[in-house]
């Protein structure tokens, strides 16, 4: 049993990890981008591609991918996504949907239904595991996903409160018309915020890759298992979302043990209960995440 | 200018035109197997299933406010309950429409939960739902996994008659929906809705019960959207989880509501007729018919959010089937604030200069 808890542990790393991208743009730009998981798979076939044509590890593939994520980010707020905000709450939600069903079909017709992996070009890093007492074996693969999330996550949380630029995003996103009044470039700290938002989502999808199998149309259940773990996190700090993650990690593990396919299940189910308790406390939940660095900082 | 009193229009001539042209269409396609051939029958009743989705969504989001990208979840459910009700004994054709009433009391509970969430949550909770649900049925013997089952006790009816009969339930659901829709957006809860949609805050200050009155249109959505779901199962009898529940029929209701115009009455029905012609002419291309169909919403909610039918009724003043009052002034004070006005500015302003 232990052994199960620690492997959903690790597993919720990577949940906080896809999350990361998604909650960040709720809380700065109060967008909930529903291509989110459809980028990041399309970051995991940019790898794919790297790996297979031009032989390029997927760990250097990074140092090409992530910028190209960034300059996605920098566009998609500046052609799309200001464009529509400007209609109302509604049209981001179809604009973005929109732009899935584009980003999955392309994808389809590029690369077709074939699943890949990245697995195959990253040595044996795929299967490697430690041995921890209690005759335990924790993937090192696992690990290091953590790892990154961890420090990602608490990378964010410092680019938010102390440098100038963190605080011209929270700044922004708190009241535009009031930052733009103090000198604060609006437009500019959001189309950041959305690269930074990009480059997490890039990170994931590479993860993604190496840790399973993905193909065209794998980012729509990456979209729901990100907002699963945004949800679950609920109010709080971006570490809420690492919570998140694992809760939702935790409880799939869990429906799997009850019921063959219980796994996604247990997710669902976890969330709708988090959803539960949340509503009836009346928390703040995704609305409330990296607000509580806003509040000690002012 | 003041003393010019507006004038408060609802019907005009032109829609008790549309209104009387209505009927006689639906009159018309009525008596229309009967000259039709068995497959004009077949995709007929399929446009009719399509506006039922787009006049639902629609009432949802346009009308409502609420986009939801988890609708599938009833068409599936339409489906699903159809075929277990057949199962235990009912009638094929009367359980195609005791499943939807099933799914719109199943709605209510989830309404309880999905309405507290707002915008972007709601639509993606909603997907989470369908998800959920779709994992569910698939846990249910009856259906096997994603293997699926079949609607066979429809067998009994011979080929023309099963037809022509899905053909008329589904023309008699679309308009009674349509026309509980249309009914229900011109009385008091149509008021309502509009309030709602446009600022929440102010319309529950005001006396409006936000609520209920959302609650009231989710469940009639998920009605409608249940029978569509029941009447798409007739005509292709078998009955796959993965078909019913795959997120391509809210895309499609999100496509057809945002072209023909989301929150207009006639918009959806226009984006439906659209979306019809467009699978028709381009469904065989496949992967690059939904490329297509995607960056159409994607281009249509950046530039044209009122799609055809609300761009157009704004330029042209067109209303159809009205569904709210229209305060206008009459013609001649028109003429004044707006032809006579502005050259008397210009001139005034050539003069400073």
């Amino acid at each position: 049993m232990s052994n199960q808890i620690i492997q959903g542990i690790l597993l919720g790393g990577y949940y906080a990890l896809i999350a990361c991208g998604l909650s960040f743009m709720f809380s700065v730009m109060r967008i909930i981008n529903l291509a989110h998981g459809s980028l990041a798979v399309l970051s995991a076939f940019a790898l794919w591609l790297l790996a297979s044509r031009f032989h390029i590890s997927p760990f250097l593939g990074l140092l090409i991918v992530l910028p190209l994520m960034a300059a996605i980010g920098w566009a998609l707020q500046r052609f799309l996504l200001e464009r529509s905000a400007r209609g109302g709450a509604l049209l981001p939600i179809l604009t973005t949907f929109g732009l899935a069903i584009v980003i999955d079909n392309l994808l389809f017709e590029q690369f077709g239904a074939d699943t890949r992996s990245l697995a195959p070009f990253i040595g044996s890093l795929s299967y490697d595991s430690w041995e921890w007492p209690g005759n335990i074996y924790v993937g090192k693969l696992a690990v290091i996903i953590f790892m990154t999330a961890v420090v990602l996550l608490g990378g964010l949380q410092l680019f938010l409160t102390h440098t100038g630029l963190g605080r011209s995003i929270r700044a922004t996103s708190a009241d535009p018309d009031t930052a733009g009044l103090v000198g604060v470039d609006a437009r500019r700290a959001m189309a950041v915020a959305a690269a930074i938002a990009m480059v997490t989502v890039g990170l994931a999808g590479a993860f993604l890759g190496m840790r399973a199998t993905f193909d065209p149309y794998a980012g729509a259940p990456q979209l729901l298992f990100a907002f699963e773990a945004a949800v679950i996190g609920g109010a709080g700090s971006l570490w809420g979302t690492l919570i998140g993650g694992i809760v939702l990690a935790l409880a799939q593990t869990l429906g799997a043990q009850v019921h063959p396919q219980g796994f996604l299940i247990g997710g669902h189910v976890a969330f709708l209960i988090a959803l539960f308790i949340r509503l009836s406390a009346s928390g703040l939940g995704l609305r409330g995440l990296l607000r509580l660095p806003a509040r000690k900082a002012s | 200018m003041s003393a010019v009193a507006p004038l408060i229009e609802r019907g005009t001539a032109t829609s008790r035109i549309a209104a009387i042209a209505a009927a006689l269409i639906i009159a018309l396609l009525a008596i229309a197997p009967q000259f039709l051939s068995a497959g004009a029958v077949d995709r007929i009743t399929a446009l009719f299933i399509y506006v039922i989705l787009a006049a639902m969504w629609n009432a949802l989001a346009g009308f409502g406010g609420l986009v939801s990208v988890g609708q599938q979840v009833f068409f599936g459910l339409g489906a699903y309950f159809s075929i277990r009700l057949a199962n235990a004994g009912l009638n094929p054709f009367v359980a195609l429409f005791v499943s939807a009433i099933v799914v719109g009391a199943a709605s209510w509970p989830i309404s309880l939960f999905m309405l507290r969430l707002k915008n972007g949550e709601f639509a993606i909770g909603m997907w989470v739902i369908a998800a959920l649900t779709h994992l569910l049925v698939n846990l249910d013997r009856l259906v096997q996994g994603e293997t699926g089952t079949s609607l066979i006790s429809l067998n009994v009816y011979d080929a023309s008659t099963r037809r022509v009969t899905i053909y008329w339930l589904a023309l008699a659901s679309m308009t009674a929906l349509l026309a509980v829709l249309f009914g229900l957006l011109r009385g008091s809860t149509g008021a309502a809705i509009r309030a709602i949609r446009d600022n929440e805050d102010a319309a529950a200050s005001i006396g409006v019960r936000v609520t209920g009155t959302k609650r009231l249109l989710f469940v009639l959505a998920a009605f409608g959207i249940g029978i569509a779901g029941a009447l798409w199962l007739a005509t292709s009898i078998t009955f796959q989880p993965k078909t019913y529940f795959n997120v391509q029929w809210t895309a499609y209701m999100i496509f057809m509501v945002l072209v023909g115009g989301i929150g207009t009455f006639e918009g959806a029905i226009l984006g439906a007729l659209l979306f019809f012609l467009i699978e028709t002419w381009f469904g065989s291309a496949g992967v690059w018919y939904l490329i297509g169909l995607g960056a159409t919403a994607l281009v249509f909610s950046l530039l044209l959010p009122r799609g055809l039918w609300g761009t157009l009724e704004e330029r042209f003043g067109w209303r159809l089937l009205p569904v709210g009052y229209r305060v206008r002034l009459p013609i001649n004070a028109t003429d004044t604030t707006g032809e006579i006005a502005s050259p008397v500015q210009t001139t005034t302003s050539r003069e400073k200069a």
